[in-house]
C-alpha cells in the first residue's frame, strides 16, 4: 500500500459571517420571545402567551414535519396532506368518544392511555390511508408538479367528503379528558394542562427525530436521500422502499397532529386539516425544504408570533404570518435551513 | 484471457431527445484499469451513468460478470458490486464524514481493517471523521468520494475524472489510491482527462468519439503513438 502524503489537512476556510449565519435561525426563536415580552409589558399575559405559542408551535410542527420530509425527499407537494389531519383527528376522537368512560374518570394514568390509544389509532389509519394514497395518486405524477397540486387537491377533496360520508356532515364538539382541562396558575399567569402537555409531547417528538435521523442507519438514508437521491442509490439502497415509508411515516404523523389539534380546539370538521394547510405551508417553506429542524424553528416563530399579535393587534393576526413568511424568505430565499434547493 | 467483468454491446443511451450513446461496444477486462478517453461531450460521462443506472438504455445489452443487468434498477447493480464516483463527487454535505462512510458500506459496519487502509491512503479523512463534509475543501471531497467506493470490497469501480480541478499534491494522492485498488486485484473503469495519470495507471484503453467507442486497445500502445493520439482526441499526450 502506499504511504501517507506528506502534506497538511486543512480546513476550506469559512468566513466568521457564514459561521454566524449558519446559527442565525437557532436564534429567532429566543429573539421573537424576547420581543413579545417588551412588546407586551405584562409577564404573565406574556407567559400565558407564549405557553400558548410553544403548544401552538408544537402541534404544527407535529402537521408539517411529516410534509417537509415528502417535500425534501420526494420533491412531492401534497395538498392531500391536509386530509390526513382531518382523518386522523376524526378517528382520534372517535376512539377518545368510546373510551368515554376513561377519559371522564378523574385519573391520569386513564386519560393518558385513552390519549394515547386514539394517537395509536389514529397514526396506523392515516399511514395506511398515506401508503395508499401514495400508491394510487402520487406515483403517477412524480417529477410533475402542477399535476400534483391538482391531484392532490383532488384526493383532498375526495377524502373529505369521504369524512362527512362516515361521520356526517356537522362538526363534533368534544371535551377534553378531565385531568387535562383547566389550568393551573404559575408566577401570575393562567397556564392551560393541555397546552404544557403539547408542549412536553412535541418536543418528546422533535427529540425522537432528531436521534432517528441522527443515530439510526434509516435516519442517514433520508438525509443524504434529501440531498442527492441519485447517489443513495448508487450505494445499494432502493430509495424507493425509503420514499414510501416517509411519505407512510409523514400521513401518521399528520393524523397524530390532527388528534392533538382536535383536543386543542375541541371541536372537528372534515376542513380543519385543509385550513392548517396554509400555516403548514408557511412552515414548511420558511423552514427550508427537507429540514425538520427548519421546520421545527419556522412552526414555533408562527405559532408564537400569532399568538403574540393576536393580543397586541387582534385585526393583524390573520397576516401575521404571511408577513412573517415574506421576511424570512427576503433575507433567506431558500429557507433558513434547507436541505434541498428550491426548484 | 478470463472472461471479462463487463460488456457493453451496442448500448444506446437517449438524454431527454438527445441520443448521445449511440451503439457503445466496450469490454472491461477483469482486474486491472481501463481507460475511457475521447473529447468533451463524446460520452464518457453516460456511459458511466447508464452502467450503474442512473441514464437507462434504450438499447442494447450491459452484462456485469455474467449477469445480464440491463434493465436492473441501480441499488440492484451497486450491491451487485459495482461502486460509482460521479464527476460531481456525490458528496452528501450535510452528512460527516463518518456518516457518509457509514452509508457507503451498505451490507454491514464498516470493516475497520479496510478503514485503517482508506486513513493510510487519504490521511485527512481521518483528521476531519467528525466534521461536515460541506466544510472540506475540493480535494478533500473527492478523496471522500473515492473513499466510499472503497469502503466496500467492489468487483467494479466506475471513476468519473477524479483529478478535476485537483491540485498537483492531491492528484499524486488520488493517483497511489487508484494504484492501491488496482493492486489489489480491482476492476477500474476510469474517465480521466488527465493523460500523466491516465498514462500511468492504464492498462488498457477505449476511446470515444460521437457517442462509439471508436478504438480500444493497450495503453501502452496508444501512450507511445502521438500520431495515433492526435488522430483520436485531437492533440498529443506528451503536450500534457
Amino acid at each position: 500500500m502506499s504511504a501517507a502524503p506528506d502534506h497538511t489537512p486543512t480546513f476550506a476556510q469559512i468566513s466568521l459571517s457564514e459561521r454566524i449565519g449558519k446559527a442565525a435561525p437557532l436564534l429567532l426563536v429566543p429573539v421573537m420571545v424576547a420581543l413579545g415580552f417588551l412588546a407586551i409589558g405584562s409577564p404573565s399575559s406574556w407567559l400565558t402567551l407564549t405557553v400558548s405559542g410553544l403548544a401552538m408551535g408544537m402541534m404544527i410542527f407535529i402537521m408539517a414535519s411529516g410534509l417537509t420530509l415528502v417535500f425534501g425527499l420526494m420533491d412531492v407537494i401534497n395538498f392531500g396532506h391536509g386530509a390526513f389531519i382531518s382523518v386522523g383527528a376524526f378517528v382520534g376522537i372517535s376512539v377518545l368518544l368510546v373510551l368515554g368512560s376513561w377519559t371522564g374518570a378523574p385519573s391520569l394514568a386513564l386519560n393518558v392511555a385513552a390519549v394515547m390509544l386514539a394517537v395509536i389509532a389514529a397514526m396506523i389509519i392515516t399511514g395506511a390511508l398515506g401508503w395508499a394514497f401514495e400508491r394510487v395518486i402520487v406515483r403517477p405524477v412524480y417529477g410533475a408538479h402542477l399535476k400534483q397540486i391538482l391531484v392532490t387537491v383532488g384526493g383532498l377533496i375526495v377524502i373529505e367528503q369521504m369524512i362527512h360520508v362516515i361521520w356526517g356532515p356537522d362538526e363534533i364538539f368534544l371535551t377534553r379528558p378531565e385531568t387535562l382541562k383547566g389550568a393551573f396558575t404559575f408566577a401570575g399567569a393562567a397556564i392551560e394542562k393541555y397546552r404544557l402537555l403539547a408542549v412536553v409531547f412535541g418536543l418528546v417528538l422533535f427529540v425522537a427525530m432528531r436521534l432517528v435521523f441522527k443515530r439510526t442507519k434509516i435516519g442517514l438514508i433520508v438525509r443524504a436521500g434529501v440531498q442527492n437521491g441519485e447517489m443513495v442509490q448508487a450505494l445499494g439502497y432502493r430509495l424507493r422502499l425509503v420514499f414510501i415509508g416517509v411519505f407512510i411515516a409523514g400521513s401518521a404523523l399528520a393524523g397524530l397532529g390532527g388528534v392533538m389539534w382536535g383536543l386543542y380546539q375541541e371541536v372537528i370538521t372534515a376542513g380543519m386539516g385543509e385550513e392548517m394547510m396554509i400555516l403548514v405551508f408557511i412552515v414548511v417553506i420558511i423552514g427550508g425544504l427537507g429540514s425538520v429542524e427548519g421546520a421545527f424553528i419556522g412552526a414555533l416563530l408562527v405559532g408564537l408570533l400569532q399568538n403574540y399579535i393576536a393580543f397586541l393587534e387582534p385585526k393583524l393576526a390573520l397576516v401575521s404570518n404571511i408577513a412573517l413568511m415574506t421576511a424570512v424568505l427576503m433575507w433567506r430565499p431558500q429557507g433558513m435551513m434547507p436541505v434541498v434547493k428550491a426548484k | 484471457m478470463s472472461d471479462p467483468i463487463l460488456t457493453l454491446s451496442g448500448v444506446q443511451t437517449d438524454i431527454a431527445q438527445y441520443h448521445i450513446l449511440q451503439g457503445v461496444d466496450l469490454t472491461v477486462p477483469r482486474g486491472g484499469v481501463t481507460m475511457l478517453l475521447g473529447r468533451n461531450g463524446v460520452g464518457k460521462t453516460t456511459t458511466l451513468r447508464t452502467i450503474i443506472g442512473h441514464w437507462q438504455a434504450r438499447a442494447g445489452t450491459i452484462t456485469f460478470d455474467g449477469q445480464d443487468i440491463t434493465a436492473m434498477p441501480t441499488p440492484a447493480r451497486a450491491r451487485a458490486g459495482i461502486g460509482f464516483v460521479p464527476e460531481d463527487m456525490g458528496i452528501f454535505s450535510d452528512l460527516t464524514v463518518e456518516e457518509n462512510m457509514i452509508l457507503a458500506a451498505a451490507s454491514g459496519p464498516l470493516d475497520s481493517a479496510r478503514l485503517d487502509w482508506i486513513f493510510s491512503v487519504f490521511p485527512p479523512l481521518k483528521t476531519f471523521w467528525r466534521a461536515a463534509a460541506g466544510n472540506l475543501s475540493g480535494g478533500q471531497k473527492q478523496m471522500l468520494s473515492i473513499a466510499r467506493a472503497m469502503a466496500e470490497d467492489r468487483a467494479l469501480y466506475l471513476i468519473d475524472e477524479p483529478t478535476k480541478g485537483l491540485a498537483p499534491a492531491i492528484i499524486s494522492t488520488m493517483a497511489g489510491a487508484l494504484r492501491d485498488l488496482k493492486n489489489q486485484g480491482a476492476s477500474i473503469l476510469l474517465v480521466e482527462q488527465n493523460f500523466s495519470v491516465a498514462k500511468a495507471l492504464g492498462d488498457t484503453v477505449a476511446v470515444m468519439e460521437d457517442g462509439r467507442i471508436n478504438w480500444t486497445g493497450q495503453m501502452a500502445e496508444l501512450a507511445n503513438d502521438a500520431a495515433l493520439q492526435e488522430r483520436l482526441m485531437g492533440l498529443s499526450m506528451e503536450a500534457h
